[in-house]
């Protein structure tokens, strides 16, 4: 046998035993590589550039010089970031109506969570599907149904004047309040999926034993179920909180004109100023406003995982 | 009362034996619980009497009602029908954070994201305790349970029997009228468990509280308990010590139950005031009894004749005509502390016979396909009617 020559099959085969978990982990992650990876370095490059009637809209990072490179790296970009105060208060309103949307959503999807973990087998499969079926709509024209909802002429409104409740239409629409309506609507199946995955998992004689030992139910919740389903509570709260700050469609058709928010400001900087360079920058120091809820997301996922829970 | 009152009053469970007393006072009593999931009977009409410092097992298979009958106590189930009582207490609308009783639960239920030292101080801090006395409250617990070692350490840290103590300690510390455990030993192996059966006696001994188990493990009842009730189908079966049970099942659902037994069927041809006489073809013989049965002749009777009652003999007994039957060994076990014989015999049943290997160096004395007669004495075998 051994002295054959291996067939193609079997040196297939041995290639895979041998180099298949590579090939399995290297694949997405070359995607990511190409996809994310070199997108976001060429971002890095223009947001050190400066901005020129060009094409491209953008001064060359490196030149060449008499067989030398010439880098020119322009911090101004990112210092302009922070001596105008629209970029900040983009920022922190950004963060704030992220913060506030997510709390709300938690607040709302919490009980559905624990509600659906709770129900009897088929009922609970039953709601599951409700809360991913609004999924199967594109997100875009969710947004416009909220537009139709919530606008001077829309549906509340119509419905609010003929019932003679109020005699002049309530401004819903081009609000901060309409911006919370569309983040908590759409986020909403983000929040629950991980609590109903934590809450589901959890032993209900847990509950049955702090009853037990003397817990008033509202007392075993807090003690036992709230901080046995903090990794839910967390990985639910980061996903709606990460893409919300950035969140540019709903504050766009939802929002009013003052509805400040980082993801608009960088569209305008894009498409209306056309200045590469600054709308670059922005989208980095999101980048970084981001990374560090991240960055601490998984490091308290890993210490939960070293802890067996 | 001090340790060692409560200590002698355990024991005395055993010899005052409360449930003859007429005059006894029940400390847990059921009075016609029933309890239905839609349709069905999970517990359907139990009465049952409980003593002060028993330690009381639940008895039966999966779906017997045995574990539904210990949440109603604990509060996590309400009765459809009937009441129960604790210490006099109806416990009726009583929520099992008010109930006077804690559990052992089965899968021991212990708080992932607390210390075992956090555990067993649960309890004490809903009460509002001062927290020097929970401190000792904990501290000699988790001494009783031989846990301090371990006190700082999370539960996922720990070998399944050192959560069973954790267990304990937590359900113990608060001091409950009753202690409720259902499947204590269920989820460790049987080395641990034997051990473990042992020691939660000897804790229950020293602590006097009134302990009620649930268990699907006979050996585990017959070992532990004061009394124990067998139950099938959501109703007790029988009632009684362990050794009452094994000796006078009064059905054949018990005899199978607990320990092993040879069922024959049989018919009552002779009933005497001191002895009867029963034809069984089954076991192809007569059959006698050393008492009076029951019943009239001709009667359909059950024989339960235990396997370690029952002795081989290679030559046939010239003393008597009964209680003698022939069959060749068809297997043969060998358990080291004793063998296992399956005799078949002439009319076709097949019977286990147990004998004790009591020596060294001899060879077991029958083999396969030996020509054997199966005996017994008189009052070996009971006679059940149903």
């Amino acid at each position: 046998m051994s002295s054959e020559k291996p067939t193609l099959k079997q040196r297939y085969d041995r290639l895979m035993l041998k180099h298949g978990r590579v090939l399995v982990i290297g694949l997405p992650y070359l995607w990511l590589m190409l996809f994310f990876l070199i997108p976001f370095l060429i971002v890095l490059k223009i947001s050190f550039a400066t901005a020129e009637y060009a094409q491209p809209p953008y001064s060359a990072l490196f030149t060449w010089i008499d067989e030398g490179v010439n880098i020119t790296i322009n911090f101004g970009n990112y210092l302009f970031l922070l001596s105008d105060s629209l970029y900040i208060s983009a920022y922190l309103n950004s963060i704030r109506i992220a913060a506030i949307s997510t709390v709300i959503t938690l607040l709302i999807g919490y009980p559905m969570a624990y509600g659906i973990a709770r129900a009897q087998g088929s009922l609970r499969s039953v709601l599951l599907m409700m809360v991913i079926l609004p999924f199967w709509t594109s997100f875009l024209i969710r947004v416009y149904a909220w537009i139709g909802i919530l606008d001077r002429e829309g549906l509340i409104n119509a419905l609010l004047l003929n019932l003679g409740i109020i005699s002049e239409p309530l401004i819903m629409r081009q609000t901060e309040f309409a911006v919370y309506i569309g983040i908590v609507y759409t986020y909403l199946p983000f929040m629950i999926l991980p609590l109903y995955s934590t809450l589901e998992k959890m032993d209900v004689s847990l509950i049955e034993a702090a009853l037990d030992l003397g817990c008033k139910p509202w007392k075993a919740f807090m003690k036992v179920t709230l901080p046995l389903s903090m990794p839910g509570i967390l990985a639910g709260s980061l996903l709606v909180f990460i893409p919300s700050v950035g969140e540019f469609v709903i504050p766009e058709l939802l929002g009013g004109p003052n509805t400040l928010m980082i993801g608009r400001t960088l569209w305008n900087e894009f498409f209306a100023n056309r200045d590469w360079p600054i709308a670059s920058s922005v989208a980095i120091a999101m980048l970084l406003f981001l990374v560090v809820p991240i960055m601490w997301f998984q490091h308290i996922q890993t210490k939960q995982e070293e802890n067996g829970q | 009362m001090s340790q060692g009152a409560l200590q002698k009053a355990h024991e005395d469970v055993h010899k005052t034996q409360p449930w003859n007393n007429p005059e006894a006072v029940p400390f847990i009593r059921f009075e016609n619980v029933t309890k239905k999931f839609g349709d069905f009977y999970a517990v359907d009409d139990v009465s049952l009497d409980i003593y002060r410092h028993e330690l009381f097992a639940l008895l039966g298979g999966s779906g017997c009602g045995k574990t539904t009958l210990l949440r109603m106590l604990a509060g996590f189930e309400e009765p459809t029908a009937g009441k129960i009582f604790i210490d006099g207490v109806d416990m009726a609308g009583v929520p099992a954070y008010e109930r006077p009783t804690n559990m052992m639960f089965q899968s021991y239920a212990l708080f992932p994201h607390m210390t075992v030292e956090q555990n067993v101080a649960f309890g004490l801090h809903q009460d509002g305790l001062p927290k020097s006395e929970i401190r000792t409250l904990v501290s000699d617990m988790l001494a009783l349970v031989q846990m301090t070692k371990f006190a700082k350490r999370k539960p996922h840290q720990l070998s399944g029997g050192q959560r069973q103590r954790v267990a304990l300690a937590r359900s113990l510390v608060k001091k409950p009228k009753v202690l409720l455990l259902d499947e204590p030993l269920g989820a460790l192996d049987k080395k641990l468990r034997e051990q473990t059966q042992f020691e939660l006696v000897n804790i229950q001994e020293k602590v006097g509280t009134t302990f009620v188990m649930v268990t699907h493990d006979q050996e585990e009842a017959m070992t532990m308990a004061s009394r124990i009730a067998v139950m099938n189908e959501g109703v007790i079966r029988q009632l009684g010590t362990p050794f009452e049970l094994y000796e006078y099942p009064n059905s054949r659902f018990t005899a199978n139950f607990l320990g092993q037994v040879n069922l024959i069927e049989g018919t009552l041809v002779d009933d005497d005031e001191k002895y009867a006489v029963i034809h069984s073809d089954d076991a192809g013989g007569e059959i006698y009894i050393d008492h009076a049965v029951q019943g009239h002749e001709g009667a359909t009777l059950w024989i339960a004749l235990r396997p370690e009652r029952l002795r081989l003999l290679t030559e046939k007994p010239t003393d008597t005509k009964y209680n003698c039957l022939s069959g060749k060994v068809e297997e043969i076990g060998y358990l080291g502390g004793l063998s296992t014989y399956h005799v078949r015999l002439d009319s076709g049943f097949r019977i286990k016979v147990t004998e004790p290997n009591s020596s060294r160096h001899i060879e077991p004395r029958y083999t396969w396909e030996d020509r054997v007669w199966v005996t017994w004495e008189a009052g070996a075998a009971s006679v059940l009617n149903q």
